[in-house]
């Protein structure tokens, strides 16, 4: 149901997530995120193509919030379509995590911080 | 006018369900940047349903009603599973699931944002959840 691309471009680590993240799905994102989610990484996230998410997919990305400061990550989402981006900001999410338009700010933002 | 679906207790079908919905809301012409979020609430206690009252047994079934009239919709959730007390639900705090790296918990966090009302109910043997949503 879902599908995850994985490349990277310099020094950051670019997850593209395609399809619908629901309770059966969100295991798939968790450990991709899980596998990147390392000391230091810089993680941005594609979201452009996902049509979907619930909250078990919002979970994943709630779990690594503590991680960005404890492991000195950095995590930028981007592309999101807005009823995507709505489904973030019902729970205030869209403050708690760095959210971008496109994948250039993505970058810029994820080599900035 | 009501619709009815019945599904196994599997996290297969949650797509289904969202599916189902969504065809509903398109042919009473609900305004589609609103659509997303009422999916979500229903997905959201059908996956609860499944999940926490069914342990995931597709020998179990769910079955969603909608009735949808001028004034609201009205979706109905019934099961025979473990049944949920509303009464004691007590809402998480962001920053204490944030801090416990918590991956669940939001779920009918979403659902009382979203929803005008939610109801969990017994009803001739079974466990019925209603989510209304006003039209305006």
């Amino acid at each position: 149901m879902i599908n995850i691309d994985r490349s990277s471009e310099n020094e950051i680590t670019i997850l593209k997530v395609t399809g619908e993240v629901d309770a059966s799905s969100s295991i798939q994102l968790d450990e991709e995120m899980s596998q990147v989610a390392i000391q230091g990484a810089k993680i941005i996230v594609d979201l452009s193509e996902l049509e979907y998410i619930s909250s078990a997919g919002l979970g994943v990305f709630m779990s690594y919030i503590s991680d960005l400061e404890d492991k000195k990550m950095t995590l930028v989402l981007f592309g999101m379509k807005e009823k995507v981006l709505q489904v973030f900001q019902i729970l205030g999410l869209d403050q708690l995590l760095t959210i971008e338009e496109n994948k250039e700010e993505a970058i810029k933002k994820a080599s900035d911080l | 006018m009501i619709y009815k679906l019945d599904i196994a207790c599997k996290k297969d079908h949650l797509r289904e369900v969202r599916r189902f919905v969504s065809d509903i809301l398109a042919q009473n012409h609900y305004p589609d940047a609103e659509s997303n979020k009422v999916i979500l609430a229903v997905d959201e206690i059908c996956a609860n349903l499944i999940i926490h009252s069914n342990d995931c047994d597709p020998n179990e079934k769910l079955q969603l009603q909608i009735d949808y009239n001028t004034k609201q919709i009205v979706f109905e959730i019934s099961d025979h599973g473990k049944g949920f007390d509303l009464s004691e639900y007590r809402e998480p705090s962001m920053e204490d699931l944030i801090r416990a790296k918590r991956k669940g918990g939001v779920g009918l966090l979403l659902v009382k944002r979203i929803m005008d009302d939610i109801q969990f109910l017994q009803q001739s043997g079974k466990n019925v959840c209603r989510l209304t949503k006003y039209i305006h």
